[in-house]
Parts: C-alpha cells; structure tokens; sequence
C-alpha cells in the first residue's frame, strides 16, 4: 500500500465536499450495519449482500461523477446506490421489500436501480455490469453528451468473460468508461488470490491496452485520485481505465454466511484500516474539518437511517395487481 | 386464324391490382346469344367479386373457362362467333387461349402503371386509361383510394380518357393534407387538371370526392363540363360518425373488418384482401394524422356532417347528377334527391356496372 | 407506392429509413460494414448476408463493427438503449445466443420489472434462424421458443418482405427489448412493399388464406409450406385457414381461437424442435381455450427432436414441406370419433 496521506487530492477538496464524502460514507456504513442488524432479527426476506467496509471506493469514484454519467453495480450494490445519489429511504423500503421501495418492491437487494440517478441497478448476475457500461459510453459518446459510465465489479466477475469482452471493446471503441474492479478478497467463499490467475487484477488492463491502477481501498482519498485521473481521461476522449481497489468486507459474501473460510482480517481492518476512522483522522489533523462537524453528520445520518427503516417496517406490501404491471411498457 | 367474325371475352383488369380472378358462375351458356353488355360470368377477384357484362354481341361457340377456375388478366374466357365459322376454326382460337395461359405470358404483362404528379407541393399518384373523347376524372372518397374504380375505370375508358388519382393522405400520394379542408382538396383538384393539360372534364366524385368536387367546380366552373356526385358528402346532416370515427382510429384486422361490412349492402363483399389492403394503407407513417385531419372536414364534435354540398353548388352551372346506393349506412340517401341504385355506400363498386351506364 | 424487393432489402430499407427519421438509431454487429481495419474496402461486406450493405457509407458513425464478442456488443446495444439510443444489434445466428443470452434475459429482459417499472429499454436483437442452408447444427436452429418463454422480451418472426419491414420498423420504435428472427432462407424471397415507412403493430396475426376445413398456423419459412400445401388442398376440396403469427410474443392468439372455432381443427407448423416449443404452446393454448370447437385432434407439424443435420438427404427430411403439412391436414379432416 502506498502511503496516501501526502496525497495531493485532500487539499483539492473543499471542506463542504469532504462533509459531503464523509456523510455518503457514513450512511452507506450505517445503512449496512442496521440492514445487518434487522436481516438477524428475521425481517429481511431473500439475500442480502453487504458493502460495510467498501465504502471509499463507491464515494471515492462517485464523487467525480454527475447527472451525465452512470454506473452498473453488483449483488453488493447498495453503496454504489448510495453514493451516485439513490434515496435511502427507498432504498431501505426496498430490501424490506415494499411497495413503497425504490422498485416498488420488485427487485430487492440484487436489483435496486434508479435509472433517474443513472444508477443502472446492483445485478445479480457476476460480470452482468461491464456490457451495459460499454453501451451507456456509446451512449454519451454517440450523444456527445460528455458523459462517463463505470463498471463496478468484485474479484469474481474479474474472472468473467464478459469482463473481459467489455474490456476490449471499451479500448477498441474508445468509450468514455472506467472499470473498477473491487477486489475485497473473496468471490463468495473462494480466496482472490486463488481464483485470479495474476498477481493483481489491475495486470490484466495491459491485456486489453489500457492503463491499470491499483489503489488502496480503505483510503478515500487514494480512490478519489485515481478515480479522478480516470474520469478525466475517459471524459476528454482518452479511453477507458481499470482501477483494483484492494480491501477487506466486513461481513460475509451474505447475510448468514458463517465465514469458515476466513481468518481474523476483518477485526484488524475495522480496528486499524477503516475508511471513515482514516479520513476522520486525516481531515481533523490536517484542520479542515472539526470532530464537531463530523460528529453531526454522524447523527444527522443515524436519524435518516432510523427513518429508513421507520418507514420501511410501516410501509404497504406490493398488491395482487402489481403482480403483472411493469413487465412490458406495452404488449 | 385471324377470322375477324371470332370475338373473345376475356378476363377484365378490374384495378390496378388485379392479376387473376376466378370464374364463380356463368349466366350463358354455349348455343346462347347474348348482346353487347350482357350479365354472362360472376368473377371474384382477390378484393371483390362482380359481374362482367359482354363487351361483344353474338353466338357462344365456347365457354372455356369453367367455374373455380383462377385465371389470369387477359385470359380468353369464352368465344362468339357467328354459325357459319367452323367449329375447327372456333377451337383453334381456344387451343391458341389454352396456349397462352399455360405459357404463363399474359401474368407478365404488367399493363399501365400509375405514374405521379407534383401539384402545388403535393406528390399525386393517378393513373389514366383510354384516350380520347372529354376526359372523366374520378375521385374517391374518405380512407380509398384510385383502386376503389377498378370496376368502372376500365369499361368506362373503352372510348374515353379516365383518369383516378389518390387525394393528399389517400394511396400512393403524400401523406400531407395540410389543413385537409374540402377548399385545400378541391384545389388540389384542380391543380391537378391543370398539370395534366385537362382543360375541362368530367368529375365523378364518391362521398367526400362529391363534395371535393363541388367545391371545385365553385372554384373554377370553367374547368368542369359535368358533376356526377356519387352518395357524395354533404347532403343532410346525418352521417354514420362510429364508422368515420372508427375507420380512422382502427389499427388492426379485428377493429377494421366490422366497419367496413357497413359499407356495402352485401357485407359478404368485404373480402380478407380488401381489409388487409386497408390496413397496409393505414400501417403507412402520415395516415393516421391525415385521416384525422380530413375528418375534421367531414364530421362536427356533434358527430353530424359539417359539410353543405348543396351550398356549394348554389349558382355553379353545370350538369350535376347525383347517385345513391339505396342501402347506404354510412351517409343515408336525402328523401327526393339523386337517383337510385341497388347498392350500400360503395355503388361504385356494388352496382359498377349501373354507375358505368350512368357515366356513358 | 409498393413495389417487389427481396425480404434482405426490405430490411436494409426499414433499416435505413428509420436511421433516416431518428437519429438515436443505430446499428451494431459483427461486420456490418466489414473491412474494419482492414487495407481493402470498407462496408466490404455488409453483415455476413449483406443485409446492412451501404448503410455505413450512408450513416456515418452509426453503423459500428464489433469484434466477436457476442456478451460485449449485446450487452452494449441494451446499455446503451438505457441511455437514450434505439440500437440495432445483430446477433449474427440466433444460434450464438448461447454466447450472450445473459445479456438479453437477464439484463434487457427483466429491467422494467426489476426496476418497478421505471426503466426502458428499447433494444433491436436482429437474428438470422431456421434451417435449410445446410448450414448444420449450430447455424440452423429455430430457437424462438426460447426467446418467447421469456417475459419482457417480445419476439418477432416475419414470413415475407411487407412484414419484415413494417414489424422491424415497429421494433424499432417500440420501447421494449424485441428478438427480430430473421430466416435465413427468406432473404432472396421477393413480395410487394411499400417504399414509404409503415409500422405493423405487434399481436396481429396475419390471416394469410381464408378457409373453413382446418387453421394451419405456421411460423417463418413455414407460412410459404403451408400456402402450397394448402393450394394444393383446395384443388381436392379441402379449404385451409393459414394464419401466420408474424410476431409470437405477444401472440395473437385471439385470430388462432377466432379461427379455430370456424374450422374446428388446427394444424400446427413450426420448423423447430418439438419439444416446449412454439407448437406445443399453441396447441396447448387452443386445447385449453376452444376444446369445445375441435372436431379432431390438433396436429403438429415440426422437425425431429434431433440437431439439425448437415447432409441434403437429411436436413431436407428435417424440415417440415408442403407434404408432410398436407398430410397432417388430411389426417385432421379424416379423423372421426
């Protein structure tokens, strides 16, 4: 890891923006943390798969973005819903599955979208992203709109071919895209060290004739430069990039899973490599923030998320007639 | 064989369309003599069936084409020849008939095809048959076309220039109405004689073509030596406003079928190929907002005829003969005007061979 | 004004002239143009049947070659129709969806649902199907049943150039993801089209012949079999309704009952496999809805549950004829209780 504190980018964020950085942080770890605690108390149908220790890696890359771009997101979606702006209080009403949810309790956890943020949905299927990513810069490249589209993808969907495809024609077509691979060290159950073929994902962007950068994932402000030498190229024309963002989930692949398969990485990393322990850290050492500040965001966040799920629990359940809308726009 | 006293009948081309039409019954029999004009054979062509009057007079030696047979445009379908031309030379005619229909040469003749015009903006399809005589231009109504004369235009044209055209939004001409008003239809109208070189002809005119045609006739009497106006719009304030409106906003076979039964007397005559012909006209990209546009011409919001023809014709002095079906449902016969015939709204095509006679 | 061009043609005008009206359209495939890269021509082949040729020159920037990467481009055509552009893909064979089908049922397909109705994905799929070019096994499948299975795909078929240009026209406009099969052994076939643009609304049957003895309903290819079984028919006395689906999700299955209960027996022709197909699914759906009308047993007329085979000799028996469907009409006519 490199060392990221002398990294240019903090001085470049004004205090309003590391606020901004830090309360999306906080919630997608809040919203996380109680969506683990309610999942045990057995009120959360289906799975869920948790993004809590992720977080600098969806506001590190989303903060570069805008209404212009989108991004495609996995099973483990809910910080990338987040952080490119999707409501989390529909979020929440969603994964309780309501009719009040973001996709009207239709999708779940696997499929929160919100095309109106250019959130183009967590997917369920590893490696469904990065196709969709290559058509959204086609997109904004056809339009001439300046728009960047990002593929988020784990470990697993590294290995995927449809990964691999989206990668060459994204340099071949030149498209306006970056692809994050978000490498927290396991695919499901099964150790990225053993199921990536290379030392680092990052090595296969030579493969496809684009740059490949690796970045710390615990540290926001080494996303956030990354992410923003990134988006910078793809906007002016200059292609795609892969960045792997390294770190460790804080939860198991999903809600239930026992982790066997584990050591005790996550207690180390939630002790001493924890995104928002860092950037509290740095932003207050370095004076542009006060713990004051921070610590009001702190509890501006925890109310949203008691009202998240507030609502969520007292919300309707879809009916009978929703049952056969919203498969066609006409048929 | 060139036995000038040998006279065929032969399969009609019953519109621009028509490649073939099936024998149904014939009213003759050989040994009979029949006069120029005579019902002798019922014909179903793949849009409708009709009658086909003898454009010759004498004996029938043979009758060749036997009933359910599918024979093409041109195919000699029965010989009339006097007594005293031997029976060898009769059936050589036939053999020569059998010849030419196995040979598969009379489906290639494609015959006259329409050709276009520009009249003030607008992209016109027409197409004229015979020459001759004062020309006759023929106008169709709401939602038709030029094909809706197939049975007249071409007996009509034996001794005379015909000529159909496809109104702006109708057939083969561009789909823009404009204002789709009867005075922008009637100018296209007349437009449309000037391009041609007609300087005065006779316009026939079927429903909103009457009244498209009385209003061009109040524009520019001059260019008009008859109207024949042909249960033409505009006449009362009734008018079956479920079918206009229903015509113009039906999508599919389902929709449309019923409708057009209440076009004709014999809703039997509305064949699979009459609806699937109308339904590709209004596939077309234009039609629905020119059928929409023009039928703002024809019905109020109270659903009666906006149109006044009578008004129209007030002190325009030409010959003006109107025609109805007797059984018309779209637009009901006035009491004590025009003339009656044996038919529902489309005459022209229920009772065409009443309508050529009027013409002639 | 109609005039007579090949169903290829057909497609490459419906193409061009919805390109022509909307400037979101564009299309993308494996050698669309052809030449890419390459030091002779350019737009060198124009798809792999010339169904695209000139279009390129024509459209500049909108009709892009793809490398083989079926996952990639399907899945960029249905991306890039969340953001705004109408794509034209074509997946060279429908064969090779086994190489992207994620892409098309379980991305473009379930979004609207998913997403609670609040997305649009207006994709084209073009794909070539059906046997007869001896193209054997995995360029010759009839595999629209199981596009059709799959909710929130719409699957078109047509069986002449009129319809294949007014329904990929429709597809085009139309805001849901559309599979648009394509025949292969169609494409040389000529029939009168317009040369302005018209759009053919999708569930409309296409009742080809009217009859009152038996309903055949056939699909692609199978439309022409079926129209020389049935003239051949008639000339003994046997009077067939052919009724071609031309789009078979949605299925027009109110014109399939409607004529069912006319003649009182239905044959069923679908050059496919007949296991959960197209034909089982038709029958199934009269059997269930109009038991009361039939007078005999519904007959199926489709190909062995056997791959498509290479040599003549074979795949001339795979593929159902004119023959065949007439038998399976004599034996719905004959049968007695």
């Amino acid at each position: 890891m490199t060392g990221t504190l002398e990294s240019p980018t903090s001085q470049e964020l004004t205090p309003d923006q590391l606020l901004d950085a830090y309360r999306t942080m906080k919630t997608i770890r809040e919203f996380e943390e109680r969506v683990h605690d309610e999942f045990a108390g057995g009120d959360i149908p289906g799975f869920v798969h948790l993004y809590a220790g992720e977080e600098a890696s969806a506001v590190g890359v989303c903060s570069h973005l805008d209404d212009r771009d989108a991004i495609a997101s996995t099973h483990r979606g809910h910080g990338h819903c987040i952080a490119k702006g999707v409501d989390p209080v529909g979020m929440m009403a969603e994964i309780y599955g309501k009719s009040t949810g973001s996709c009207r309790g239709k999708g779940g956890s696997m499929h929160i979208a919100d095309l109106s943020k250019g959130m183009l949905g967590a997917n369920g299927i590893v490696g469904g992203g990065p196709p969709l990513i290559c058509g959204r810069a086609l997109a904004s490249k056809h339009k001439g709109d300046g728009g960047v589209a990002v593929a988020f993808f784990g470990d697993g969907a590294s290995n995927q071919g449809t990964t691999f495809e989206s990668l060459n024609l994204a340099t071949i077509w030149n498209l306006p895209a970056v692809f994050v691979a978000e490498n927290n060290g396991y695919a499901e159950a099964t150790s990225s060290s053993w199921s990536v073929a290379t030392d680092d994902i990052a090595d296969r962007a030579a493969a496809f004739g684009m740059p490949g950068v690796i970045v710390d994932g615990f540290d926001f402000f080494a996303v956030h430069e990354a992410a923003g030498e990134a988006v910078a190229r793809a906007r002016d024309g200059g292609g795609p990039t892969l960045i792997e963002v390294k770190f460790t989930r804080y939860f198991g692949h999903f809600e239930g899973d026992q982790q066997l398969y584990r050591a005790d990485e996550v207690a180390n990393a939630r002790a001493n490599l924890d995104c928002l322990k860092r950037f509290r850290a740095r932003v207050t050492e370095s004076g542009q923030l006060t713990d004051a500040q921070l610590d009001a965001v702190d509890a501006e966040v925890g109310a949203l998320i008691e009202r998240s799920v507030e609502e969520a629990k007292a919300a309707p359940k879809p009916g009978a007639a929703d049952l056969l809308t919203d498969v066609y726009v006409s048929y | 064989m060139a036995d000038e006293r040998i006279q065929r009948v032969t399969m009609p081309k019953w519109g621009l369309s028509m490649k073939t039409g099936k024998i149904v019954e014939w009213f003759v029999a050989e040994g009979d003599t029949i006069a120029k004009g005579d019902d002798v054979v019922d014909i179903e062509t793949d849009k409708i069936a009709g009658t086909l009057e003898s454009p010759v007079g004498g004996l029938i030696r043979r009758i060749i084409a036997e009933p359910g047979a599918d024979l093409p445009v041109g195919a000699v379908l029965a010989v009339v020849a006097p007594s005293e031309v031997a029976d060898v030379d009769v059936d050589a005619v036939v053999e020569e008939a059998k010849a030419a229909i196995a040979s598969g040469a009379l489906e290639e003749d494609e015959g006259p095809q329409p050709q276009l015009v520009e009249v003030g903006g607008h992209t016109i399809s027409y197409l004229t048959l015979g020459e001759g005589g004062e020309p006759v231009v023929l106008v169709h109504g709401f939602g038709g076309d030029k094909n809706s004369w197939l049975f007249v235009q071409q007996p009509l044209s034996e001794d005379r220039a015909v000529t159909v055209l496809d109104l702006p939004g109708h057939g083969a001409s561009d789909k823009d109405v404009g204002d789709g008003s009867l005075d922008t239809l009637a100018g296209v109208v007349i437009g449309f004689l000037d391009a041609l070189g007609i300087g005065r002809a006779h316009l026939v005119g079927h429903s909103l073509g009457g009244a498209v045609i009385a209003a061009a006739a109040k524009a520019a009497p001059d260019k008009v030596a008859s109207l024949t106006l042909l249960a033409p719009a505009g006449y009362g304030e009734q008018a079956d406003a479920e079918y206009l409106r229903g015509f113009a906003a039906a999508t599919s076979r389902r929709e449309l079928k019923p409708l057009l039964g209440r076009l004709f007397a014999d809703e039997s005559l509305v064949t699979r190929q009459l609806v699937d012909d109308l339904l590709r006209y209004k596939r077309l990209d234009g039609v629905d907002k020119a059928l929409a546009t023009v039928l703002d011409t024809l019905l109020t919001d109270a659903d009666t005829q906006a149109i006044d023809t009578p008004a129209l014709l007030e002190g325009v002095d030409v010959p003006v003969t109107v025609v109805w079906g007797e059984s018309d449902r779209i637009l009901p016969p006035p009491d004590g005007v025009g003339e009656r015939v044996a038919a529902g709204h489309m005459l022209h095509m229920e009772a065409a061979n009443d309508i050529v006679r009027h013409l002639r | 004004m109609a005039r007579s061009i090949t169903y290829r043609e057909a497609i490459n005008e419906a193409l061009a002239q919805e390109m022509e009206r909307d400037p979101s359209v564009i299309v993308m495939g494996e050698d669309n143009a052809g030449g890419q890269g390459s030091p002779g021509e350019e737009d060198a082949w124009g798809g792999v049947l010339g169904v695209t040729k000139g279009l390129y020159h024509r459209f500049p920037g909108r009709v892009l070659d793809t490398p083989i990467s079926e996952s990639a481009f399907i899945g960029a055509a249905v991306g890039a129709a969340t953001g705004g552009l109408r794509p034209v893909a074509e997946l060279m064979f429908i064969d090779f969806m086994g190489v992207c089908f994620d892409q098309i049922f379980n991305q473009a397909a379930k979004f609207r649902y998913m997403f609670g109705g609040k997305a649009v994905t207006p994709v084209v799929v073009r794909t070539m199907w059906g046997a007869g070019l001896r193209a054997a096994a995995q360029h010759s499948q009839s595999l629209l049943s199981v596009f059709t299975h799959i909710p929130g795909l719409k699957v078109v078929a047509p069986s002449n150039a009129y319809d294949a240009k007014g329904l990929l026209i429709q597809s085009i406009r139309d805001d849901d993801p559309v599979i648009f099969a394509e025949h292969k052994m169609l494409y040389n076939v000529a029939g009168d089209v317009p040369e302005e643009s018209y759009a053919i609304p999708f569930g409309e049957a296409n009742i080809v012949r009217e009859g009152g003895d038996v309903t055949i309903v056939a699909i692609g290819r199978m439309v022409a079999m079926a129209q020389d079984a049935a003239t051949e028919l008639a000339s003994s006395g046997v009077e067939c309704e052919i009724v071609d689906p031309r789009t078979v999700s949605p299925l027009d299955t109110d014109t399939i009952l409607e004529s069912v209960e006319n003649t009182g027996r239905l044959v069923v022709v679908d050059e496919a496999n007949p296991r959960c197909s197209l034909a089982t699914d038709i029958a199934a759906t009269v059997a269930q809805d109009a038991f009361g009308s039939l007078r005999a047993p519904i007959q199926l007329v489709t190909g062995p549950h056997t791959p498509v085979p290479f040599a003549d000799s074979l795949e001339d028996l795979f593929i159902p004829d004119a023959a065949k469907i007439a038998g399976a009409v004599k034996t719905a006519v004959d049968y007695a209780r």
